[in-house]
Formats: structure tokens, C-alpha cells, sequence
């Protein structure tokens, strides 16, 4: 279902009845979003009617399964279509117009988003949904509550560290008896937007860093054995002895691997938690367009994370799809967050919850 | 004069699809030729080939990222080379059996049951391979061979849950049948009558098969074994799922590799337009490889005399 | 070459010349019992494993929403190889067929060596190349889909269907066609009206072979049908699924309920082509018998 082709020219004989169905919709969204968090909003979603379409990043699958059954089980007009096809391939679909909105572990760069407004007419929107968190999985029998900073996690990375004696981890460990044991380094050997967030943080925090490696969903590692997927990382850390690797949190706690807290811009050594991740964005300056890297992480907040996107048009919906599209993020936002929990993903918290509603409202808006 | 016109409509229309038959390959190579040019200019051939690094861009128009496919190649090389390693042997092996031991009447249902191995789907051998055949029956075998021969960096421990010497045997299995129905075509090729002169001067079977029927088959088997090297690294799915992938290449076979397919269906879902021409530059590469072995294994088994082409497809 | 006569008037050597090819035929026959272990394991295993997991649930459902949870089915992934098989024979059966004819009727066009060697060449292309080719040719202009899968299974199945033609084709009797011709048939009528009826059943066979090979592959898939969670049934656009995808998908995941319905899948679509080889080789038979 071509959002492009399709969608416009049924959108041309609507015109009419779609600007007035708009204005009555723009007029309800209001006021069911300030209704507060918890309130069903069935009674805005009662007939909805339409077929929404979507496809991206692999990361928020699960959640997005599960929020679309429960969303289209009270709207059951409503069938929507998610299809974890990766956050290139996302934004792709959504530029050429082939899905109704798009998922994306990274936010669209200004050259993308150029080139959607070019080819749509009117911009997109960036809608936040859920946080997820990187952790650094180690496998060092004897070892547990292991604390690593950014610059540690670098060398390692780098392969400068070489021994789990090295001094530079010593000092972090004061208490820990530490073994000569060699480090071996996992990484993720397939583009992902876990190995975003883990490079944009060692980009951020390091110097060394940003001048050897960078960051990307795929970069050339330095050191280190490469894994497909969380399983492939996670099974190199777990047979090696004195391995050490980066998985996202949901996993590592699925799969109950040993994990190192790191410490934040505050000094504060903290375990990769759903409320620790939920916390990271407290103190974070958000833009307006909500494009945004988690960095500088303080306070409770552990500081490898990141949020995931659900990317809308401001224009050429059909009413009908715009306003399912409407509710079901609205719904997903509002009433999510247990689903999101149960899956190990972290609500994007109240504050920046509101504003994605704001964004979400601004779906279909320009006309 | 409606009859004749007919024939020469029928002409028409039956010469028209072998055309499109050879149309649709010479479009195969220049539309992924095109879209592969702007990887291999910005890089330059010699360094795309033999260089190890892959550094990805993001860019929907230029190409910014860095491309060398000397890890895949070299993944696909030596996966390729444990499963002929592995297959060729046991392959030779089956096809004297078929040729020069077995009964005629277990003879059809064998090979029946051989077919049966090529007509699994890669994906069935993917899924067991890592469910099952790796982790119960190659793990303890890699153990032990990383055990004695750790000293040896091919050998060396640990052994990793996905690697190339999984890849590999796996690999075996599937090229097994490839090389077997034409070892057994060009066994079975040989007289009859040389195989009697041979018994009757009081020759062993096994001098038979030695001064007689291996010889004679020399270049059916050579073409038999390069067949099954063209789809050993062509291979895609089932290495992929077990060969767990690497950005750098590794001495040991029990670490993991990536192989020029895998690479493509691993990255592909996740790569932004410039890292995907980079992967159809890599695939143009394995095009170019796969099609000169198979076109040279062709010609090999062609001279060899008209065998079926039912063996080899 | 072989120096029997001397060896045979020193017994030592005779005996241990036996010895050797006692050895060596142990190996032989080995190597033989060898190959079929990992054809037992496969078939067995993928019984074992698949059959708790298949059942009516798992053959007439798509996927719940909840992928952790077991349940659920591939029906979404049957419809879609179904789909894309059968479009892709569409295409590919009556090109391939058509030049198998050429292939036999006018052998010494300049045309036909080519066609035919080119014809065994592709059959060893990479099937992930011809998914590239698909992508590069179709996918960049009108996207994901059925009829892009459909597409490159066909190009899988061109060059089996266009050489297996072209062998049941030559196997038609000369004598049919002469008398044919000695009534005055023209060389149209003859094909239409003699030798494709005859080698019909042959045809059958080579064509449902090609079939039951392209509904096996997987990595073409991945760059054209891409993925679909429910059924699809629109021609072209936003994704399609199929048994091997969905196979290839949840056997990386790290659901272990993912990974049982694999398993499933996998024995369905394992049955699907060997019931396809079945019927192939026994209509092929009635035609040679």
C-alpha cells in the first residue's frame, strides 16, 4: 500500500470531507491527551477504519507487536502492519513514500529529511517511543559488580587494554580481585542500532575515540571478535572466558548475562536497569524536532542509551489513516509503558512524553 | 501461405525466449555492474578487493564510507576450502561405490536418497546445522581438534559458538550430491570394457579403479570438484547462519568469519543506499568468481563428452 | 600398468595387494554409509523437532503478536511462497519450455550453442546475486514485494526449466514428428500438435522440479520479498513473506518459542518440496514408462 500514489489520489476527491473530518480531529486530540496517561481512549477510537502500513528498525519490534495486537484489539477497524525490516531500510521506505510511517533506532539526518520533504511535499516528524539501553556484558568467573567509565570502555574497545589487571581497570575495581586473564573484545559484526548508541557514546565521551573508530551502525573495529546479532555477541562473551561485549539491555536481562555498571558524567557508577535507562534522559537537553543522542548522562541515569523513532508525515494521510495513525501512537504513548516494561524497554518518562504527543498531533496537520 | 506464416511465427516466438533467456543474464550483469561502479571507482579495484576494512557511510547519494572486501573474500575462500575438503573424498568415495561396488539394484535408491541431500532447502540446513549439528555433534569435534592442534593458529582455541569451521562442514553436506552425481556420471562413463581387461590380467578392484577408472575420469572429476567450489561460495543462507560474522579476518577456524554472501544478507536490512551499492559490489565480485569457475568447469565436463544436464543443475 | 603377471607368482605381495583393496573398498562402501548420516539427522531431526510445534494452530494462523510466546503459525509465510511460486512458474514455465523447443527444433542455429551453455552457467549463479539483480533492476523503482520475489524465483527456475525441457524433448520419437510431417503438418503443428503433447508429462516433471527448487530458496527473498508479519495478498508493494524467510528469521532470534515454530516451518516446507519431487518424478514416470 504506497502511501505516495494511492493515498493522494484518494486524498484528491476527499478533500473536502478530509479538511473538515481534520478539523473535528485536531479539535478531540487535544483534549484526550491532557485527559492524563492512563485514560482509555477507546471513546476517540471507536470506528476507526483503515489499513496503516510500516516498516524499520529491528530494535523496537517486539513492543511495537505487542502494542499493535493490544491497540488493534480494542479498534478492531484498525490493522496495522509493522515490518522489522532495519532502520536503513526504515527511512528508506518512509522517504520513498511505500509505508505510512517509518521506524528508525537512528533519527533522520538533515540530508534525509531534505529529501522526504522533497519527495512528500511537507515535513516529517520525529515521534520518541521507547528508550533502550546498551550493556556491557563481561564473562570473568569470580567477578561480579564490575565498574567501568567511558574511557576504560574505549581502550578496551580499542584494544589498548589488553589484560583485566590493567591498572586502569584496577583503579575502577578497588575491591575486586582481578585476574591476568586476556580480554577479548565482542562486537556486532552486522549493522545495528545498538552499535549506534554504543559508538555515539564512546564518540561523545572520547577523543581517542572519535579519531580511530567514530560512530555508525557499523564501524571498523580495531580489535575483537565479531557476532551477528545480540545472540552472536552474546554467545562469543559467554564461551570465552575474560570476554567482553556490548548487548542491548533487554537482552541481558532475557538472558540474565553478567553486566558492568558504568559511571555517568556525575561520577556515579550505575547498573544498566529499565528505570537507571528511563532516568538518562532527565537531564537531557532535547531539541524541538526531538532528534536527539542521549550524552553527558548525570544524576541516575546510566549513560549508554538511546531512544528509538516512529517517523510520520505532516501531510497526505486520508483522514481515516491519519486519525488511526494518530490514535494508535497516542494509544501506544498513554498506555504502553507496561508492555514496554514487561519487554525491557524503557518509557521515554512523562516530560518528553508530552512533547512526542505534541509531535504526534502534528501528523496531517500541514494539510 | 497461413501455414507457412504460422512457422515462421513459431520461430519467432521460440527463438524469442532463448533470446530471453541470454537477455535476462547479460541484464543481470550490467544492471548490478552500473549500480556496483560507483563503489568500485571511489575505491579503486585493486583495493577494493584486497583490502580489510568496511566503514560504512550513511549517505542516500555519495559514497563516503570506506569499502574493501578482503575479509569476505578470504571467508569465502575458506569455507569453500574445508567443505571440498571435507566432500570431495567422500564424494569420489560414493561415486566409485555407485560406479564399481554396489549392487545395480541398490544402486537407483541410493541415488535417489543422494538427491534427497540436494533437494533440502539451505534454510533446513541452516536451522539444524545451528540447533542441532554444531552444537551437538562439531562442537565436541572442534573442541577436540583445538585441544591437540590449539598450537596450530588455524586450530586455535576457544571455539566460538558460530565459525567458519561450522560454515564449512556444513557447507560439505551441500556440495556432497553436486559433486557425486557427476563423479558418478563420469565413472559409470567408462567402458566396461576397460574395466574387464583389467579383472581379467588378475587386477584388484581397487587397481582397477586406480590405473583405470580414476585416470580416464581425471577431468570429469577436476570439473565435478570446481562445480561444487562455484556453489560452495555462492552458498548463502545456511553459512550465514552459521558462520556468525566478522569484520576482521581470523586465523583460527573456530572464531567467526563472514563470507561475501553472508555479508550481503546479514547487512543488507540495515545499510543506508551507499552501503548497499557497496554490498552489490561485493556481489558483482562473487558474480565474476562464480561464473569464470563455472563456465571453466563446464567446458571441462563438456569435453569430457555430453553428460546429462540434469546432474549439474 | 598393472604388472599383475609378476606379482601374482610372489603370494606375499598378492596378499597384500588384497589387503589393500579391502581397505580401500572398506572406505569406499564407508564414505557411502557416511553421506547418508547427515541426510538421516536432517529428516530426522527436523521431525522430531518440528512435529510438536505443527499443528492446526500452526497451519492455518499467522503470528500472534506476542513473538516470545508460543503459538501462532506460518500461514502468512504458505500463502506467500504459493503466491510467489506460482507467479514465478507463470513467468518462467512457458519462457523456459519455449526455449527448450528452440533448443531441439533448430539445434544448429548460431543461437543455440550459447543459449545452452549459458543456460547450465546460470543454474550455478549465486541465488543472492540474482536477488542483487532483482533489487538493482526492480526493487529501487517500485519497492518490496510479491511480484519482485516472484521475479527472481523465476530467474532461479529460467535455466532448469529451458535445459530439463530441452533433454524431454529430445526424447520424443523422430518417427512421430516424420509422420506428422509425411501428413502434411507443418512444423508448428507438429510441436503444438505432436511433440509437446507427447513430452507433456516429461515437461510436468522438469517444470515442478524448477518449482519445488525456487520454494526452497531464501537469500533472493531477503532483498526483494523482504518480510510481511500477516497474510499479503497484493501484487506488488510493502512486502511479502515466505516459508523460508519466516524460517531464516526466527531461527537467528532469541525467542525460544521463535525457534520452535521454526522447526515447524521448516518440516512444512520440507514436506512441500518433497511432496512437489514426489508427484514430479511419477508423472515423469508415466512418461518414460
Amino acid at each position: 500500500m504506497p502511501l505516495g500514489r494511492r493515498a493522494r489520489r484518494t486524498a484528491l476527491p476527499l478533500l473536502l470531507v478530509g479538511s473538515l473530518v481534520l478539523a473535528a480531529c485536531q479539535a478531540t486530540g487535544a483534549p484526550s491527551s491532557s485527559d492524563g496517561p492512563r485514560s482509555p481512549s477507546t471513546s476517540a477510537g471507536a470506528g476507526l477504519q483503515a489499513n496503516l502500513v510500516g516498516a524499520g528498525a529491528t530494535f523496537p519490534d517486539p513492543v511495537y507487536q505487542e502494542w499493535i495486537g493490544a491497540f488493534t484489539a480494542e479498534n478492531p477497524g484498525v490493522s496495522i502492519t509493522y515490518e522489522p525490516i532495519g532502520s536503513g531500510g526504515g527511512v528508506e521506505q518512509f522517504i520513498a513514500g511505500s509505508t505510512d510511517f517509518g521506524g528508525s533506532d537512528a533519527f533522520m539526518t538533515d540530508d534525509e529529511l531534505a529529501a522526504a520533504e522533497k519527495a512528500h511535499g511537507c515535513a516529517a516528524v520525529h515521534i520518541p517511543t521507547v528508550f533502550g539501553a546498551v550493556a556491557v556484558a563481561y564473562n570473568l568467573p569470580g567477578v561480579e559488580g564490575l565498574v567501568l567509565d567511558s574511557s576504560a570502555i574505549a581502550k578496551i574497545f580499542l584494544g589498548e587494554i589488553k589484560t583485566w589487571n590493567d591498572p586502569a581497570i584496577a583503579a575502577l575495581n578497588p575491591n575486586a580481585t582481578l585476574p591476568a586473564t586476556d580480554i577479548i573484545v565482542a562486537h556486532r559484526s552486522d549493522g545495528s542500532g545498538t552499535t549506534s548508541i554504543f559508538t555515539t557514546y564512546l564518540d561523545g565521551e572520547s577523543g581517542q575515540w572519535h579519531d580511530a573508530v567514530g560512530k555508525g551502525k557499523e564501524v571498523s573495529w580495531p580489535t575483537g571478535v565479531g557476532g551477528q546479532g545480540n545472540d552472536g555477541v552474546a554467545a562469543a562473551i559467554a564461551q570465552n572466558e575474560g570476554g567482553i561485549g556490548y548487548v542491548e539491555l533487554s537482552y541481558a536481562i532475557e538472558n540474565s548475562l553478567t553486566v558492568a555498571s558504568v559511571k555517568n558524567a556525575d561520577g556515579m557508577a550505575i547498573e544498566p536497569t529499565l528505570e537507571s535507562t528511563a532516568a538518562a534522559a532527565d537531564g537531557i537537553e532535547i531539541p524541538e524536532d526531538l532528534r536527539f543522542n542521549i550524552s553527558g548522562v548525570a544524576g541516575k541515569g546510566y549513560p549508554i542509551a538511546g531512544a528509538t523513532w516512529v517517523l510520520a508525515y505532516t501531510c497526505g494521510y486520508d483522514a481515516a489513516k491519519a486519525d488511526a495513525l494518530k490514535a494508535f501512537l497516542r494509544w501506544s504513548l498513554e498506555n504502553g509503558d507496561d508492555i514496554a516494561r514487561q519487554l525491557h524497554y524503557a518509557p521515554i518518562g512523562e516530560a518528553l512524553q508530552v512533547r512526542a504527543l505534541a509531535n504526534v498531533d502534528r501528523i496531517n496537520a500541514a494539510g | 501461405m497461413k501455414h507457412a506464416r504460422g512457422d515462421a511465427a513459431f520461430r519467432l516466438t521460440v527463438t524469442l525466449s532463448g533470446v530471453a533467456v541470454l537477455g535476462v543474464l547479460a541484464l543481470m550483469i550490467i544492471s548490478t555492474t552500473l549500480d556496483a561502479l560507483p563503489v568500485l571507482r571511489s575505491q579503486g579495484l585493486g583495493t577494493f578487493l584486497t583490502g580489510t576494512t568496511w566503514d560504512p557511510g550513511g549517505s542516500r547519494t555519495a559514497i563516503t564510507g570506506t569499502y574493501q572486501a578482503g575479509v569476505f573474500l578470504y571467508g569465502t575462500l575458506v569455507t569453500a576450502l574445508i567443505a571440498l575438503l571435507l566432500a570431495v573424498p567422500v564424494s569420489l568415495g560414493i561415486g566409485l561405490f555407485l560406479s564399481d561396488i554396489a549392487h545395480p539394484r541398490v544402486r537407483g535408491p541410493f541415488v535417489a536418497l543422494i538427491d534427497l541431500l540436494a533437494a533440502i532447502p539451505s534454510v533446513v540446513y541452516g536451522l539444524w546445522g545451528l540447533h542441532f549439528f554444531a552444537p551437538v555433534v562439531l562442537k565436541p569435534t572442534a573442541q577436540t581438534l583445538s585441544g591437540g592442534l590449539g598450537w596450530i593458529p588455524l586450530f586455535e582455541g576457544p571455539v566460538i559458538a558460530f565459525n567458519v569451521f561450522y560454515a564449512g562442514v556444513v557447507l560439505a553436506i551441500m556440495v556432497l550430491p553436486i559433486i557425486t552425481s557427476i563423479a558418478r556420471e563420469v565413472f559409470s562413463s567408462v567402458p566396461d570394457a576397460q574395466r574387464h581387461a583389467a579383472y581379467a590380467v588378475g587386477a584388484t578392484r581397487w587397481e582397477v579403479m586406480r590405473s583405470v577408472v580414476l585416470p580416464r575420469s581425471r577431468p570429469g572429476i577436476v570439473g565435478a570438484i570446481m562445480l561444487g567450489l562455484g556453489r560452495a561460495l555462492g552458498e548463502t543462507i545456511a553459512v550465514a547462519l552459521l558462520i556468525g560474522g566478522a569484520t576482521a579476518i581470523n586465523a583460527s577456524i573456530f572464531q567467526p568469519g563472514e563470507t561475501v554472501a553472508s555479508k550481503i544478507v546479514n547487512t543488507f536490512q540495515e545499510s543506508a543506499p551507499e552501503a548497499v551499492r557497496a554490498l552489490i559490489a561485493l556481489g558483482v565480485t562473487l558474480f565474476a568468481i562464480t561464473i569464470v569457475i563455472n563456465i571453466a568447469a563446464r567446458l571441462i565436463v563438456r569435453r569430457m563428452g555430453d553428460l546429462s544436464g540434469e546432474a549439474v543443475a | 600398468m598393472i604388472q599383475t603377471t609378476s606379482l601374482l607368482v610372489r603370494p606375499r605381495a598378492v596378499r597384500s595387494r588384497l589387503a589393500v583393496d579391502r581397505v580401500v573398498t572398506g572406505l569406499v562402501v564407508l564414505s557411502a554409509v557416511v553421506a547418508l548420516v547427515p541426510l538421516l539427522l536432517i529428516v530426522g531431526v527436523t521431525v522430531v523437532r518440528g512435529l510438536p510445534a505443527m499443528n492446526l494452530e500452526f497451519l492455518t494462523e499467522t503470528f500472534n503478536f506476542s513473538r516470545r510466546t508460543a503459538g501462532g503459525g506460518y500461514l502468512h509465510g504458505l500463502i506467500g511462497s504459493l503466491y510467489m511460486g506460482a507467479l514465478a512458474a507463470l513467468m518462467a514455465i512457458p519462457i523456459g519450455i519455449a526455449a527448450g523447443v528452440f533448443l531441439t527444433e533448430f539445434p544448429r542455429s548460431r543461437l543455440a550453442g550459447p543459449l545452452r551453455f549459458f543456460s547450465d552457467v546460470m543454474t550455478g549463479v549465486p541465488s543472492v546475486f540474482v536477488g542483487l539483480f532483482v533489487y538493482t533492476l526492480l526493487v529501487s523503482r517500485i519497492g518490496f514485494g510479491t511480484f519482485v520475489g516472484a521475479v527472481s524465483l523465476a530467474i532461479i527456475m529460467l535455466p532448469i526449466v529451458v535445459r530439463a525441457s530441452e533433454e524431454i524433448l529430445r526424447l520424443v520419437p523422430g518417427d512421430l514428428k516424420r509422420a506428422s510431417y509425411a501428413l502434411g503438418a507443418r512444423q508448428w503443428q507438429t510441436v503444438l500438435r505432436v511433440v509437446l503433447p507427447t513430452a507433456a508429462p516429461g515437461l510436468v516433471t522438469g517444470s515442478v522440479l524448477a518449482i519445488a527448487r525456487a520454494l526452497g530458496e531464501t537469500a533472493p527473498l531477503v532483498l526483494t520479498a523482504l518480510a510481511a508479519q500477516t497474510v499479503v495478498l497484493d501484487f506488488q508493494g510493502g512486502g511479502q513473506t515466505a516459508l523460508p524467510l519466516l524460517i531464516f528469521r526466527e531461527a537467528r532470534g532469541a525467542f525460544a518459542a521463535g525457534q520452535e515454530r521454526a522447526w515447524a516451518g521448516a518440516l512444512e516446507l520440507m514436506l512441500l518440496v518433497l511432496v512437489l519431487s514426489v508427484i514430479a518424478r511419477y508423472v515423469g514416470r508415466r512418461f518414460h514408462g
